[in-house]
This record gives structure tokens, sequence and C-alpha cells, in this order.
């Protein structure tokens, strides 16, 4: 294959991580940016949604469409549900203290991962595409799913911002992320709006994981690089910014898989790590951020 | 006008402390000596992480890499290059120290959540540079140091370090060497200005200090301390590996601190040593003890944010340093 399609090819890959990506660092993002709250099991969430999808895909037989859709519709509303509780009953009693929110979801990840090995294994499992139709191109074939990913996520994306700028909803959430106290004046009932934002974001993760479970398979540690990988897009995108988040996935999930491509895949981690951090360091807001209020 | 110098029942305490732990050498079945090594030599990692995190305030996730630093930095010189045990272990501190000084430097220029994620990412970068030259480290499955190189010379003899009561007794070497520092420090007009850091920043910035000097001397310290204890272990117990290097090891030492108490003395060591048996009792009944570990650290953060040491301190014995 020449370098071109080679290069096309790179692209697909590195716009369907992108893809996925985006969703999850969203949801990252909104739980930062209006609740300050760094959630470090926001990656279990990504897992969780993957195990359920595999679940309930396989509860039911027939077309493997059938069990995929019903995965899509129940795994997210599950996780927001765990979600909820979660906040709840652990983060609301922190007064959400920074510090002591990270420990109590570094905790989280831990009970959420050992609850995965012990009940659903230590294996690998696939999830059926629920079609497996592929387009071909010229140079090489494409799975017809994975372009299908890209497109669920841009929907996915454009409704989150619908609902924030143009809805009651998102007028709440951000005037919640604005000013806490002052929307609490106004009479926004600011425990539940944190809530909401919380299960909304660990949705978010989980949509995210039922689109890429036909792709990779469902596994109990498949948390640990996207959690990583978002927690980088977040920071380029400046942490709480909506359009730098989608920037910046798209950005990390293309040299990702442009760059995993031409050299070793763990090289380009410990550069990707490294740079992020320097950025972090010499730039706290962020590429795209405004400077911190 | 406090003397630096531990008086009265501090001094007592401590002193006791270490008695009863040079005794149970003696009357500690096999196992358990084992276990109290363990211990005794990961509670120095803790107390390292506590000058940080207790001390000064400042909230690391990276703090395994400095463990890694100490390991590595004994094990790879004694494994290639057949270097004794001092030198390599003057190599781990050295190692250790280096690392701690140039993250610090960088780290520092950030506060709050940024800092945790910058130093989560710094060791995540060291965690994969173990795992890239695995040629050199072997990566996960590591390196097995020989028992004929783990022999600690002196001009009147040597210590066997594979020996279960040698490695206990210099395991509790080292430890008290840093409790009493520790001890030390936190007296001295340092170790009350980090104090007075974590409680105010910005006073302290306004009464003339400088800051960022003192906190990175702090992470520089508790660098320090954290590769003695990384290198101890590679001598003591002979495998190197870049499990130690991974987030969980910067995670645990968080978790033994909190539990013990933060900014106490002893909280370290009553910390790792409980942990170590809550997991050890766990997984004697059920394999789920990361479990106990998630639901250990949210109770401990909901209920008992001072840890054990701390509560103590603050309803009954307020002289606890």
């Amino acid at each position: 294959m020449a370098f071109g399609p080679y290069l096309l090819l790179a692209t697909l890959e590195g716009l369907v991580t992108a893809a996925v990506l985006s969703l999850m660092a969203l949801g990252l993002s909104l739980v930062f940016g209006v609740m300050r709250v760094v959630n470090v099991a926001h990656g279990e969430f990504y897992m969780l949604g993957a195990v359920l999808a595999w679940w309930f895909s396989t509860m039911l037989g027939g077309h493997p469409a059938v069990g995929f859709l019903l995965a899509l519709v129940l795994s997210p509303l599950v996780v927001a549900a765990v979600a909820f509780v979660a906040e709840r009953l652990v983060l609301s009693r922190l007064n959400y203290e920074p510090e002591a929110t990270i420990v109590a979801t570094i905790g989280l990840l831990y009970i959420i991962q050992q609850l995965a090995l012990s009940f659903y294994g230590a294996d690998a499992r696939p999830v059926e595409a629920p079609f497996s139709y592929r387009i071909q191109l010229p140079w090489f074939g494409y799975s017809a799913y994975k372009l299908a990913v890209i497109a669920a996520s841009a929907l996915m994306m454009i409704g989150t911002w619908f609902v924030l700028t143009r809805t009651k909803i998102g007028l709440v959430m951000r005037a919640t992320q604005y000013d806490r106290e002052t929307a609490q004046a106004f009479g926004i009932p600011v425990g539940k709006v944190y809530a909401g934002v919380f299960a909304l974001g660990a949705a978010l993760a989980a949509f995210a994981a039922v689109l890429i479970v036909p792709i990779q398979q469902a596994h109990y540690l498949m948390g640990h690089d996207p959690l990583l990988l978002s927690f980088i897009v977040v920071i380029i995108g400046g942490l709480g910014s909506l359009r730098g988040t989608v920037v910046a996935a798209i950005l990390i999930g293309l040299s990702d898989g442009i760059v995993s491509m031409f050299f070793s895949p763990t090289l380009a981690k410990m550069l990707a790590t490294f740079l992020v951090a320097m950025v972090l360091v010499f730039r706290p807001q962020g590429l795209f951020g405004a400077a911190a209020r | 006008m406090i003397s630096l110098l531990p008086r009265g029942k501090t001094l007592v305490l401590h002193i006791g402390i270490v008695l009863a732990l040079l005794a149970l050498n003696f009357i500690l079945p096999e196992y358990h000596r084992g276990v109290f090594s363990r211990v005794l030599v990961l509670a120095v990692f803790a107390m390292g992480y506590n000058i940080a995190f207790g001390y000064t305030g400042l909230l690391s996730l990276g703090h395994a890499m400095f463990f890694a630093a100490g390991l590595y930095g004994a094990g790879l010189t004694i494994y290639h290059l057949d270097w004794g045990v001092w030198p390599a272990f003057a190599m781990g501190l050295a190692a250790g120290l280096a690392l701690a000084l140039l993250v610090g430097a960088l780290a520092l220029r950030t506060t709050g959540v940024a800092f945790m994620i910058v130093t989560l990412m710094f060791a995540q970068v060291f965690y994969l540079t173990t795992l890239y030259f695995t040629t050199y480290t072997r990566g996960e499955e590591g390196l097995v140091l020989r028992q004929q190189a783990r022999v600690l010379a002196f001009p009147g003899g040597a210590l066997d370090l594979s020996d279960p009561s040698t490695r206990y007794l210099v395991a509790l070497t080292l430890f008290t060497l840093v409790l009493g520092a520790v001890l030390f420090l936190v007296r001295a007009p340092f170790g009350r200005s980090l104090v007075a850091i974590k409680e105010n920043e910005e006073r302290m910035r306004m009464l003339g200090y400088d800051v960022f000097a003192n906190k990175l001397l702090s992470v520089a310290l508790s660098g320090l301390v954290c590769a003695a204890s990384g290198a101890a272990y590679a001598v003591l117990f002979g495998y190197v590996g870049s499990g130690f290097a991974a987030i969980q090891y910067s995670i645990l030492p968080l978790l033994w601190v909190l539990l013990g108490g933060a900014a106490t003395t002893l909280g370290p060591l009553i910390g790792t040593l409980l942990m170590f048996y809550v997991i050890d009792l766990a997984s004697s009944h059920t394999t789920a003890h990361l479990l106990v570990v998630g639901l250990v650290l949210i109770g401990l953060i909901l209920y008992f944010p001072k840890g054990i040491v701390g509560t103590i301190r603050e309803r009954w014995a307020p002289w606890l340093p």
C-alpha cells in the first residue's frame, strides 16, 4: 500500500478514536467545569458502560442490532444511575472539596473495577456490531460501522451542545458553573444540578463505551488509557470549555491514530503524556481556554 | 521556646515504639516477621509522602516515581554494573533526589488540582519509560537480584541482607533513622514554615518567606526519603519491577498516610501496618482486596478525614507530634 492510502487509513482510525474520546472527555469536562470535581473514576464509568453493553446485548437473541440498540439506550442509563447514587452518597457529603473528592473517586475506581472483575471476570468479550457492511474504497475496504460511530458521536455532541446552550436545563447548569452561591440564591437546587451533571458525565462515558465495544472488546481494565487520554484532551482544550474539548479530541485522536501507526505506541504515549504535562505547567488554562477567573 | 529535640512523653513514646519493634524481631513468627519487614520499609515511603502531603499540603499523585527511582537506581546498578550495596543505595538516593528536584521545579509552578494531574502525568511518563527500556528493566516481569549481590559490606565484616532477621533489623534501622529525622524536622523552623505554608500560603508570602523554595525543598526531601525506601526495598527483597512505578504505588502511600493520620510522625507506620493486615485478612476470605481498598478510602475520607493518629491527637493527646 502506498503512503497516501496508508495515511488515509490512519486518519480514519484516528477519527474513530477522536469520536469516542470527545464524548468521554466532554463528560469529564462537564463534571469538572460545573462541579470543580476531578473525577478519577470516569474511566470506570466507561468500562462499566462497555461491560453492561456486553451483558444487555447477550441477553437478547435474534439480530445483533436489537441487542446493540438495547445496550445503547439502557447501559448509559444504568451507569448514570450508579453515578447519581455515588454522588449523593459520597461526593455531596464531602462538600466538593477538590482533594477529598479526588480521594473518594479513587476509592470509587477501585470498587467498580473490583466488582467488574468479580462479576464479569478477567476475559475480554466482544459485542457484535449491529451491521457488518464494508465500504469498498479503491485501496482497502473500511467498516461502515466505524463511520457510523463517528456520525453517532457527532450527533451526540451536537445534542449536548444544544442542551447546554439552548435549553433551560443548560442555562441552570451554566449558572451553577458560573457562580454557585448566586445560583443558589436565585432558587436553583444546586445539589440536584450537581448530581444531574455527574450522572450526565458518566452517561456520556458509557455511551462512548457502547459505541466502541463492537470494535474493541469489553474488559475490566479498559478504562485506564481512555481516562488518561481524556484528561489530556480536557487539559489541552482548557478545563470546562466545550469547543476546546472537541478541537483537542480531534487533535489528540488524529495524532494518536497517525503516530501509533508509524511509531512504537509506548513511545508515543510517553511523549504525549510528557508534552501535556508541560502544557499544564506552562499554560495551566489550556491551549484554547481563557485565563482562570 | 520549644527545643529542637523531643523530650518527655514524646521521646518516651517514640523510643518505646522503636524498642517494641526491635523486640518483635525475636517474638514474631516467620511469616509475620516478613510482613513487618516489608511494612517498615514501606512505612518509610509513607513517611516521605507525608512530608509533602501531610506537612506541606501538597497532594501529589505521582510519588511512585520517587520510590521507583530509588528502586531502579539501586537495582539496575547492582544487576547490570555489579555495584556493591552501599554505592548502589547511594545511587538510588541520588536518582530520587535529582528526579524530585526536577519534577518539583516544574510541577510546583501549578497548584491544587493541576498539581495533582501534573504529578500523575510525570509519574506515568516514568512508568512508561521503565516499560520502554524493557531490555534493561524487563518491564512488568522485573529483575531478581542475586543473593550474593545483596551483601552489606562493613570494614569488620558483612551482612547478608537476604537473611530474615538481618533484613528486619536493617529495615528497622532505616525506619528509626527516618522517624528521628521527621521528629526533628517537625520541630525545626523549616518544618514549621512548611506547616504554615499549608495553613496559609498567602500570609507566608506576605511575611517574606520564599514559598516556592520551601515547597521545592519539601518535595526534594520527600522524594529523597521515598527513594531511600525504594532503594532499601530493592536490596532487601531483591526484586525490581515496573509494577512499583505504576499509579497504584502513588495511591497507596496516600491511603496509608490518610489512614494513619496526615501530618503525624507515627501515622504512616500505623496506616501502613493496618492496611497490610486488612488486605491480608481480606484476601484470605475473598479475592476482592481492591474492593476493601476502595471502601476504606471512601470510609476514611467521609468519616475520619484526620486518620487514626490524627483523631487520637484531636480528642485525647494534643501533645502528639
